[in-house]
């Protein structure tokens, strides 16, 4: 070590390194065995979490925005999301997307009880509360309870709707299109479509 | 494989353990719900767990719950629902009356 002051930290304590785990460490070796044994190479494997991580909500936003603005593409996308979203250009690989519309009565939303299944094409990577246990639980036992904790009151009036995605499918809530956006642009109704929208613990808010 | 049901049937989740690797969720077993829609084939998630093919494709439904039905202690209001995803050899029919 040459940055003399800090020889007498831990090492460990320096880098906020935790020790890997056990699955880390299987995916590590599982990763290297594949590009030594020339399967995938070192490249592809960073190109492929390059484009993961570029995805993000606002691709899910414009798909939602074209819906409030075109009829026939809603009822589209409505009756085979993967179609209508492909129709737009969004790179959908195998995923098999569900789209559930808030309407006048009915309010939606996602969770995967069993683990974290997630419309990665549409919105990129889960948040954190996504996989963690407490939403997974909740979600579906105290719907209601966990939405008032999201700051978002459901009106009594309106029905519940969950969304366990514990096989093949994947979904995206369609949001209502909120009062007082007549006349706006897709751009400006996109900026509005949030992430926690298309999972359905908010509602796009006019400001 | 042709699919056993259609959209409205009402349909009960076999109360079954099997070891393994599962994807019908402990809370809906033994509870009755309706087919919502028929989402297509696909191969047994049971068996892919083990490397094997999974085939042949077995139908997969969307099932709706009542909330009412699956928590009798549940707070909220009565058309309240979870909507799950569950391969057919998990359904049994469960004619009303």
């Amino acid at each position: 070590m040459h940055d003399g002051h800090h020889d007498h930290e831990p090492a460990g304590k320096r880098d906020h390194d935790a020790p890997l785990t056990d699955y880390q460490r299987m995916e590590i070796a599982v990763r290297e065995l594949l590009i030594e044994k020339g399967v995938v190479t070192a490249d592809e494997i960073r190109r492929t979490v390059e484009a993961m991580d570029a995805r993000s909500p606002a691709i899910g936003a414009r798909v939602v925005a074209h819906a409030w603005t075109d009829p026939a593409f809603k009822a589209r996308l409505l009756a085979n999301g993967t179609a209508a979203c492909e129709e737009l250009g969004v790179e959908m690989g195998p995923t098999k997307l569900v789209v559930v519309e808030n309407t006048a009565d009915t309010h939606n939303m996602i969770v995967c009880t069993l683990c974290s299944c997630y419309p990665r094409m549409l919105l990129g990577l889960p948040p954190d509360w996504y996989k963690g246990r407490a939403y997974r639980a909740r979600a579906v036992r105290e719907p209601r309870r966990v939405l008032k904790e999201f700051g978002f009151n459901i009106p009594d009036n309106f029905n519940l709707r969950v969304h366990d995605s514990t096989a093949d499918m994947r979904y995206m809530v369609l949001p209502a299109r909120p009062a007082g956006t007549d006349g706006w642009s897709e751009e400006r109704l996109a900026a509005i479509v949030t992430r926690d929208c298309m999972i359905g613990v908010a509602v796009p808010k006019v400001q | 494989m042709s699919a056993r049901f259609k959209t409205g049937d009402r349909v009960f989740v076999r109360q079954a353990e099997p070891i393994g690797h599962v994807r019908t969720p402990y809370y809906i077993r033994g509870k009755t719900g309706s087919i919502e829609r028929l989402c297509g084939e696909f191969p047994n998630p049971e068996e892919l767990a083990f490397g094997r093919s999974g085939l042949p494709r077995l139908p997969m439904y969307r099932v709706r719950f009542l909330q009412t039905e699956i928590w009798p202690d549940y707070r909220g209001r009565a058309l309240d629902s979870v909507d799950v995803e569950i391969y057919e050899h998990w359904l049994e029919s469960a004619r009303q009356g």
